[in-house]
């Protein structure tokens, strides 16, 4: 065998006996380094005859690339082992909980505003708003109820303390007066739908003194009973997330329509707690609605000869608790979280026409 | 509005049953509450003989009964009932019958050891009454096998109506059948009353002792006596009528104007004429005169209610209860029948300033028939001859029937236009007429309506009549106008910024509650509200008086609730009204929230109590997502006084207050009951500006080709001093190279002087032009600390 076998034997043992890569790199310097033995050994290459350096030039450098290569492996290889056994020492108990993170939610009063506004606004109808605080005038005079009129009894006011100037007002017993509102600062043609807070001195399990209404107003040229109906049956159809709806009409009396109309809706509830459109032998109750009363577009400034429309005025609160199952109308101002989660909606849960109303 | 249907046909000519009038009645606009038939509701029960009555061998308390129930041989039934005995007649329940009480249908059952084939009822499980003692008895006289509710006069359904405030003409039996008859089902009987010949001149007159001005309080008053009745219980058939209808018989004569007013809708009062002093009249009361009314109550009257008086006193309040002093009692044998037309609104103005409920401010408020103020009179008259005897005197007349008739110009076309209904111009005239309209035919119809539907006044109003009898349900749908191919989008900028806002909050993992508006005056005057002008006048619950000044304290009580039920870490927020006043439009859109308690607790150590700096995010969070920008202006110390005075903070632009945060103050912790700690932020939505439109392209963008650089710096600075101004002192040194300044550390104890505090910033450099060579930078960077020195009198640390 001649030396440099032995040399290559003796250095690729000991590469691939060094324990770490410590011992690697003193190997690594004792055989390439400056002064390492394959080193020394290149150096003769210069002083030989053309003819030793063809044959040992091939045979140093192959040493020097054999030993480098053999480095680089056991290089690798320590890594690797060094990073097994850290990753094996670091295993840890994955079923522990994550930090936590609080789940927020929508109240559902919100997210069925949001689908009503989404469907309506579809429509044309823009939002039209009013105080929670509002003039006896607007949520009464000017919808044609006029003071101790019999049909002021038939929504139970809370009336605030008198002002300093001497005035008085109401919290508003229905969303109606934004229809005055609108109709004072806006002219026709007109579609609007005003949802908001409105209050009435009344509870239990169906009334709440704070609920949440929504009002529809259309005024222009020729709208009559018959738009009326579509627009109902239409979101109700959107609403409710069915494809057919029957509705059914009874004449009725507010002062600030003429004629009047309620409306149910055809359902099957024959299963607890369930609700089914378009079938069975149930009546719901949507709301009130009418034409509005030609008095009541006089004292908006509007003339009834060139302009009629309709109102219609249904309870969030109400669409919520039938779409969503929710018993209790109390328990959605209670603010029992165990209720906001049971009930609430994703922050992310956006109604949209394109991607539905709901999940 | 109660009516029995055997009451009914009594005006009304048909052969329709219960259900058939009610589906009717719903149709045209009288709401039919509910149906009672207990005749139907009870087919099943049978009528039975008891013939023989056995202990049971087998049990104490148990008998054995031997029934006939018409149907062949006796039957064998087991009964608990103490009242059964041999010889009764009972209601039986066959087999397979549903017991109204149970809602299950009756098996035959073995009941210790012997067979019971059907059973015999008690009130209460026919859900006819609260006994269940033992079983019904019927008369002795009940025939075997017939209908139970025969023998027990159940069979004359009893029907509710609902009636709406524009109805007075329909607050009548009569009223209901014209309706009726009008819309088909069935036929008017004749309501005309005969008047009855006074025997003798009445010796009391009577008057209206009105200005002009005040006349139409009362235009019409009539009268008479009636000598020598005899009080006492009315007839059988009236008694059962008006228990049926739910009211309490008293004596003839005063259920004989009860029977009238709910007959034929026209209230009246009876004297007692011995109790009268001198003649009668209608005139307005005296400010603070005092009646003790019929409900045994003494009232106050003021100068605009109408009263019926003699010489003495005020004797009725007019059209809404009677005085107790001239009441009728058993000893009455001589009566004053008064019948008048009093003025709707003066009346509920009256009834309602009293507080007097009555069955007579019902009708007179809804407006009475002016027409029927006479013959009101003559039929109380007859019944009264007729159950107390007695004669009676002449009619005395004061005023005269009030004008009611008044013409409306009507275009049946107007029916389509309105109602999208075709309805032919002959049906439209024959339903006016049918419904007693007066109606002159023409190109445009006069129409007049009857003097009983003083509610009718215009066009719209006869669409109404005609739409409701022709069919509502008969009106088709008509599609709205589409506007736009595309739907625009239709939220104003605040109804965007609150539906984002909403949506933010909720996706940083706040609940978001719903509150009243109204809270405790105690917890109003804790945010600064609580003041005379937000109280409530007439509140639910005495702890719901005070418009909220400010969302917080919903939110805090909310917390308290949840805190008793075990849920200490919570963050909630609610985007609603503050009230600033008790006046309209004084209330802006508040977003609140709150965060309580140590966080949750976790083996990872992450959670911590709430504090400012959380808050703090929020209410960044919240203007961001309202304005779609980043919000640069500046924080500055300090918010109201329910923030900790040291840990609060507001933001605002100019004048106007945009947001608070902070941790809540102890003392209003402990007015709230709450453990705490709470961090709370207010944001008022409608004070955020409306961003400059700058078209939907963004600015260009231009990043840097060249490498940024970071500069740490430490700065010993007075406590005093804010982070805000070392930061903004830092920016200012070389705003167009430094792109941000940021704290990274604050020290204060160990190694730093007393009164001092260490500031560590960082500093991130952006040349944007060229590289920036070693000493350019080292330059940059003394501009830096001598920048920050002079404004703060800082030092930098060493």
């Amino acid at each position: 065998m001649s030396d440099i076998q032995t040399l290559e034997r003796d250095i690729l043992g000991a590469i691939s006996a060094a324990p770490d890569e410590a011992a690697l790199e003193t190997i690594r310097v004792a055989a390439l380094g400056k002064k390492g033995t394959i080193s020394e050994l290149l150096k003769t290459l210069g002083a030989m005859t053309p003819d030793e350096r063809k044959v040992n030039g091939p045979l140093f450098n192959g040493l020097r690339d054999k030993v480098g290569e053999a480095i680089s492996a056991r290089k690798a290889e320590l890594g690797d082992a060094a990073l097994n056994a850290r990753l094996a020492h670091e295993k840890i108990d994955v079923t522990l909980p994550p930090r936590p993170e609080p789940q927020g939610s929508i109240h559902p009063v919100s997210q069925v505003f949001d689908e009503i506004t989404t469907i309506l606004g579809d429509l044309g109808f823009a939002i039209g708003e009013g105080p929670d605080v509002e003039y006896d005038d607007y949520n009464f005079t000017m919808l044609n109820i006029p003071p101790d009129h019999p049909s002021r009894q038939m929504q139970d006011t809370f009336y605030l303390a008198k002002q300093l100037d001497g005035s008085q007002h109401i919290l508003r017993t229905h969303t109606s007066p934004v229809q005055v509102r609108t109709m004072l600062k806006q002219k026709p043609p007109i579609r609007i739908v005003a949802p908001g807070r409105t209050y009435r001195v009344d509870s239990d399990a169906t009334h709440s003194p704070m609920f949440h209404q929504f009002e529809l107003l259309v005024i222009d040229q020729g709208i009559h009973l018959g738009h009326l109906k579509w627009t109902i049956e239409e979101f109700c159809k959107a609403f409710f997330e069915v494809d057919k709806v029957e509705l059914r009409a009874r004449p009725s009396f507010f002062p600030f329509t003429e004629p009047s109309v309620e409306w149910d809706l055809r359902c099957d509830r024959s299963v607890p707690n369930q609700i089914k459109f378009g079938q069975g032998n149930d009546w719901l109750e949507l709301g009130g609605s009418g034409m509005v009363n030609p008095r009541v577009l006089e004292m908006c400034g509007l003339d009834p000869t060139i302009y009629q429309g309709f109102a219609f005025g249904g309870g969030i609160d109400r669409l919520a608790m039938l779409k969503y199952g929710v018993p209790d109308i109390r328990a959605f101002f209670e603010s029992d979280l165990r209720w906001l989660r049971h009930y609430g909606f994703a922050a992310l849960d956006m109604p949209s026409l394109d991607g539905g109303l709901s999940r | 509005m109660k009516f029995t249907l055997s009451w009914l046909k009594e005006h009304l000519e048909t052969d329709a049953d219960a259900a058939t009038i009610a589906e009717k009645l719903t149709s045209i606009g009288l709401e039919v509450e509910s149906v009672e038939d207990a005749g139907a509701r009870l087919k099943a029960f049978v009528v039975a003989h008891v013939v023989t009555v056995q202990k049971h061998p087998n049990a104490d308390k148990l008998k054995l009964c031997m029934v006939d129930d018409g149907s062949g041989a006796p039957i064998q039934v087991v009964c608990g009932a103490p009242n059964a005995h041999t010889g009764m007649k009972a209601v039986f329940a066959r087999p397979g019958t549903v017991i109204p009480v149970t809602g299950e249908a009756l098996k035959i059952g073995t009941i210790r050891g012997l067979e019971s084939r059907g059973m015999l009822c008690s009130a209460r499980e026919l859900l006819l009454g609260d006994d269940h003692d033992g079983i019904i008895e019927l008369a002795a006289d009940a025939r075997i096998g017939e209908p139970a509710a025969k023998a027990l006069g159940l069979t004359d359904p009893v029907i509710d109506v609902s009636l709406t405030p524009n109805r007075g003409d329909a607050a009548s039996v009569f009223g209901i059948a014209r309706d009726l008859a009008a819309s088909g089902l069935g036929k008017l009987k004749d309501g005309t009353v005969k008047p009855v010949a006074g025997k003798f001149k009445s010796p009391k007159s009577i008057a209206l002792n009105f200005t002009p001005e005040t006349a139409s309080a009362c235009p019409m008053f009539v009268g008479r006596m009636v000598r020598g009745v005899r009080n006492g219980p009315s007839p059988a058939w009236v008694q059962d009528r008006l228990k049926a209808v739910g009211l309490r018989p008293i004596s003839a004569l005063v259920d004989v104007t009860n029977l009238i007013s709910l007959d034929r809708g026209r209230p009246l009062h009876v004297f007692d004429a011995d109790k009268l002093t001198g003649y009668l009249q209608a005139r307005l009361a005296r400010d603070g005169e005092q009646l003790l009314a019929l409900d045994g109550k003494s009232y106050t009257l003021d100068g605009e209610m109408t009263v019926i008086a003699d010489d003495a006193a005020a004797r009725g309040i007019a059209g809404i209860m009677g005085g107790e002093e001239t009441g009728c009692s058993d000893a009455t044998t001589n009566v004053f029948i008064e019948s008048a037309y009093f003025d709707p609104i003066r009346t509920a103005r009256a009834g309602r300033r009293l507080g007097i409920i009555s069955d007579a401010r019902y009708r007179f408020e809804r407006g009475v028939d002016p027409e029927f103020v006479l013959p009101g009179l003559e039929l109380a008259t007859q019944l009264i001859l007729e159950w107390c005897g007695g004669e009676a005197s002449e009619t005395v007349i004061a005023g005269k029937v009030p004008e009611w008739r008044r013409q409306i110009d009507f275009d049946p076309g107007y029916v389509a236009q309105l109602g999208g209904l075709d309805v032919p111009k002959s049906e439209s005239v024959s339903i006016l007429e049918r419904l007693g309209f007066g109606v002159e035919d023409g190109a445009v119809l006069k129409v007049t309506p009857p003097s009983w539907r003083s509610d009718v006044h215009g066009r719209a109003d006869l669409v109404e009549e005609v739409v409701r009898i022709h069919g509502l349900n008969n009106v088709r749908s008509v599609p709205l106008s589409r506007g736009n191919a595309v739907a625009k989008p239709t939220l104003t900028l605040g109804q965007r910024r609150t539906r984002s806002v909403r949506r933010t909050l909720a996706a940083r993992g706040f609940n978001e509650t719903i509150s009243f508006s109204f809270i405790s005056r105690a917890h109003a005057k804790l945010f600064g509200g609580g003041d005379d002008a937000r109280q409530v006048e007439n509140p639910i619950a005495s702890d719901l008086d005070a418009l909220r000044p400010s969302v917080l304290p919903s939110l805090l009580a909310a917390a308290k609730r949840n805190e008793a039920r075990g849920f200490n870490d919570l963050q909630f927020f609610e985007i609603g009204a503050q009230f600033d006043s008790g006046m309209p439009e004084a209330q802006a859109t508040i977003a609140a929230g709150i965060r309580v308690g140590e966080g949750a607790r976790s083996w990872t150590k992450a959670a911590h109590a709430s504090d400012v700096f959380d808050v703090k995010a929020d209410m960044l969070a919240v203007l961001e997502s309202a304005m779609g920008t980043a919000m640069t202006a500046p924080v500055k110390s300090g918010a109201p006084g329910w923030y900790h005075p040291g840990r609060s903070g507001t933001l605002s632009l100019g004048p106007k207050v945009l947001a608070t945060f902070g941790e809540v103050h102890p003392k209003i912790l402990a007015a709230f009951d709450l453990k705490g700690p709470v961090a709370a932020f207010e944001v008022n939505l409608d004070a955020i500006p409306e961003s400059k439109s700058k078209g939907k392209a963004r600015a260009v963008f231009t990043p840097s080709p060249y490498q940024a650089i970071e500069r740490d710096f430490a700065f010993l600075v007075d406590l005093r001093i804010t982070a805000d101004e070392v930061l903004r002192a830092a920016k200012g040194a070389e705003r167009n190279l430094i792109e941000t300044a940021a704290i990274f550390d604050v020290y204060e104890g160990k190694g730093v002087p007393g009164g001092k505090k260490s500031l560590a910033i960082s500093v991130r450099i952006q040349p944007r032009d060229k590289t920036l060579t070693e000493p350019e930078i080292e330059a940059l960077v003394q501009k830096i600390v001598s920048a920050v020195s002079k404004a703060t009198g800082a030092a930098l640390r060493t």
